[in-house]
């Protein structure tokens, strides 16, 4: 039977949350395209109800993700990067439609994509030797300082890089024990679509990432006001539109990080996302016989 | 029996070498302020303490330029081993004119100079020592290969410690080069300006520190100055947000050091003398005029009648008036408007159905005065076990079980810090590790040193003071 004459399945590109792939509870979706202009799919069109669904979720994985070791988080997000791998044809068919790029081109993005859950693995039992460290208080106290996870942080992703953009900004805030609601580049989601397949089989606890598709003007305030979101990436907002989010943002004095919207994805990240999601914590500890 | 009392043991309140009127601080001299002069006083009898010049908008121009100025001509440019000489100087004048300060703090403030004498101005002293230190030494704080100051900070700090909050945030800048603008409280400008006074004997080239007295809007004209490129401030949870939305959208770096909600957590196994002192010392160090304050008592159920017994005793032998002597524990209240705070939120507690007690105790007749106070039977649902007082008052809750501490604990939106009590030291970090605070004490309470970064979880605030990690706060990277 000839090949070309099979109809192919086409997938339904839905929502991430708590581990569960719903449409929007609003039934919402629009039309994604390539930047040439060709018709790829519908996307969810995600709405408050989902993003507060989507916090929720978050902040019931929090406990068990940020209380987990850290062994057991690098060993997880090195799972993503085995599952991203078995899938890299996919996304590398993905990525090249949404960003409009040659195959080749959307190989190194994906394989860059694939490296930073490796990079980003290694990290987790590091983070609190870099960034810890033992006081020499004057008193008999061993007075020591780590880094600890801030909460559930709000993430917006680049509108341009949709899976190595979108991977560098997810993997440095799980890789210190938060959890995430991300939305996703808003005319690029499908690759953030099968990116959460990738997450849903990769041992990482439900809610831990949530990824959200839709409008990100519409959905970034419900986020900046969010009273149980501890933190927000401006990252993929326009700075002229950045104002009046950290104003929503400080209602309850969230941490928010204003990345520059479009950096060279592919330059080595440092640990500065790293670093920007973790709070840090002094214990005196009495000494005495 | 024949009562026998303390005799009084007063400091000379000469050694505070107070003048009729103070001049704010700006590119290296000491100016008349364009704003309203206005009084100081001392809280511990109403009297006028000295005039203050009061710093206006355009005040707040001439310092930021004097401050930009000088980052651009000298304090950014200079090697680091030389700004940190100059940090050692401004240690060693402090620790010089360390009792002078003592005097002069709680003259302004109000707190007892035992206080002001071996924890404000010793620890002001070290925080600059410390960071002396690390001026030369920037590119061994882990911040990056290329650490770099980041231009002029306009920093505002409150009234509950003001050396030592003047200390906190100038030794960090200047040590990472920095240039400063400090505002001190409207309440408390003293000691910030003969600290101005020691940079000025410390030769510190002019513009590098500026000090600017006055009330909120002199606060938010430094904040919302387009060319203050760091804003830091210590305060309540209120205008840390106010300073936060003010700010947003241009891309000034900002720490916050707000309001906290602690739970002091005394276990059945604690040594329970020492917990008491710990109790006391949580709540009552500054008269709860504290940031970090244990001001939630929570005690396991099985000692709760026996701790109270012994902590209402202990209260009843603290020593509260004249802040010059030096037997006095508690001080008085900083100023009217704090007092009336503390009143209400008390009569607050009392109407919503918690039992107050206080031992007895004379209130001098002039000043501000509020006695040691504690409240029994506080639910969560209170608002005197939700809110910050900001002043002598504990409220008493109970729990049977460490997960029980440690949901009472966390129900907070604040998270500055926390006390653990008890002998077990496994026990201590496996609550350590899940109290949401940025400082942990566990069978002390209230203890701050140079090195150990402190600040807050949640609305408690962003950013550390002390340690390597303060120095994150004022370096680009």
């Amino acid at each position: 039977m000839p090949t070309e004459s099979r109809l192919s399945v086409r997938k339904t590109y839905k929502l991430y949350i708590g581990g569960k792939f719903p449409r929007s509870e609003s039934g919402r979706s629009y039309e994604v395209h390539t930047p040439r202009g060709a018709f790829l799919a519908n996307a969810a069109q995600a709405s408050r109800k989902d993003v507060r669904d989507a916090v929720v979720a978050a902040r019931k994985a929090f406990a068990g993700w940020s209380g987990a070791t850290a062994y057991n988080r690098g060993q997880v997000l090195y799972r993503v990067a085995e599952m991203l791998e078995g899938r890299r044809a996919q996304f590398v068919d993905e990525v090249g439609d949404a960003e409009g790029l040659t195959a080749r081109r959307a190989e190194s993005l994906v394989d860059a994509a694939i490296d930073r859950w490796v990079w980003y693995a290694g990290w987790t039992d590091k983070i609190a030797q870099i960034a810890g460290s033992s006081n020499p208080v004057a008193g008999p106290y061993f007075n020591f300082s780590l880094p600890e996870p801030t909460g559930v942080v709000a993430i917006l992703a680049p509108q341009k890089s949709s899976l190595l953009g979108l991977v560098s900004v997810l993997a440095p805030a799980v890789a210190g024990g938060n959890t995430v609601v991300a939305v996703s580049a808003q005319d690029r989601p499908l690759p953030a679509s099968t990116l959460a397949e990738v997450l849903a089989t990769s041992d990482l606890p439900d809610g831990v990432i949530n990824l959200l598709t839709g409008f990100t003007a519409e959905l970034a305030s419900w986020l900046a006001a969010h009273m149980d979101v501890n933190a927000l990436d401006l990252t993929g907002v326009a700075v002229a539109d950045r104002t009046e989010l950290e104003r929503l943002a400080a209602d309850n004095v969230k941490r928010v990080f204003r990345g520059a919207a479009d950096p060279d994805w592919t330059a080595d990240p440092g640990i500065e996302r790293l670093i920007a999601y973790q709070e840090t914590k002094t214990v005196w500890h009495p000494i005495g016989i | 029996m024949p009562t026998w009392d303390y005799a009084p043991a007063p400091e000379s309140r000469e050694t505070a070498r107070l003048r009729e009127s103070y001049q704010m601080f700006v590119d290296g001299k000491f100016v008349d302020g364009s704003g309203t002069a206005f009084k100081t006083i001392n809280p511990a009898d109403e009297a006028v303490l000295a005039e203050v010049a009061e710093a206006n908008q355009s005040d707040v121009d001439t310092a930021v330029a004097a401050a930009r100025r000088a980052f651009d001509r000298t304090w950014g440019r200079m090697p680091g081993r030389e700004r940190s000489k100059y940090l050692f100087r401004i240690a060693r004048l402090i620790q010089e004119r360390a009792r002078e300060l003592a005097v002069l703090e709680s003259l302004d403030n109000g707190k007892p100079i035992k206080e002001s004498r071996d924890v404000d101005v010793p620890l002001a002293a070290a925080h600059f020592f410390y960071y002396a230190g690390w001026a030369d030494k920037l590119e061994y704080a882990g911040l990056g290969p290329n650490p770099r100051p980041l231009g002029v900070a306009g920093q505002v700090i409150p009234w509950n410690f003001p050396l030592l909050m003047a200390a906190w945030k100038l030794a960090p800048a200047l040590a990472a080069g920095n240039t400063c603008v400090l505002k001190p409280a409207e309440t408390t400008p003293l000691t910030a300006l003969v600290l101005a006074e020691i940079c000025q004997q410390a030769d510190l080239p002019p513009g590098v520190v500026n000090v600017l007295p006055g009330a909120g809007a002199t606060g938010a004209a430094v904040v919302g100055h387009p060319a203050v490129d760091k804003v830091a401030f210590t305060g309540s949870t209120d205008v840390g947000k106010e300073i936060q939305r003010q700010i947003a959208g241009t891309g000034k770096k900002l720490t916050l050091e707000l309001g906290g909600k602690a739970a002091n957590i005394v276990f059945e196994d604690a040594p329970l003398d020492q917990a008491v002192e710990g109790i006391v010392n949580g709540i009552f160090f500054n008269q709860g005029h504290v940031c970090c304050a244990g001001s939630r008592l929570l005690v396991q159920e099985s000692i709760a009648d026996e701790l109270l017994e012994s902590l209402k005793r202990r209260l009843a032998t603290l020593r509260l008036g004249d802040p010059l002597d030096k037997n006095t524990d508690i001080g008085a209240i900083n100023s009217a408007v704090q007092l009336a705070k503390i009143r209400e939120l008390s009569g607050i507690g009392e109407a919503e159905g918690a039992q107050r007690w206080s031992p007895p105790c004379a209130l001098p007749d002039r000043g501000f005065w509020f006695p040691p106070t504690l409240f029994t039977g506080v639910s969560q649902a209170h608002r005197i076990a939700r809110e910050e007082i900001f002043g002598p008052v504990l409220s008493v809750l109970t729990f049977r079980t460490p997960d029980e501490a440690l949901a009472k604990a966390n129900n907070t939106p604040y998270g500055l810090s926390a006390g653990i009590w008890t002998e077990k030291g496994s026990r201590i970090l496996w609550m350590a590790n899940r109290l949401r605070a940025g400082v942990i004490w566990a069978n002390t309470f209230n203890r701050f040193d140079p090195a150990a970064p402190f600040g807050g979880y949640q609305e408690s605030g962003f950013g550390r003071e002390g340690g390597r990690h303060g120095l994150e706060a004022y370096v680009a990277h």
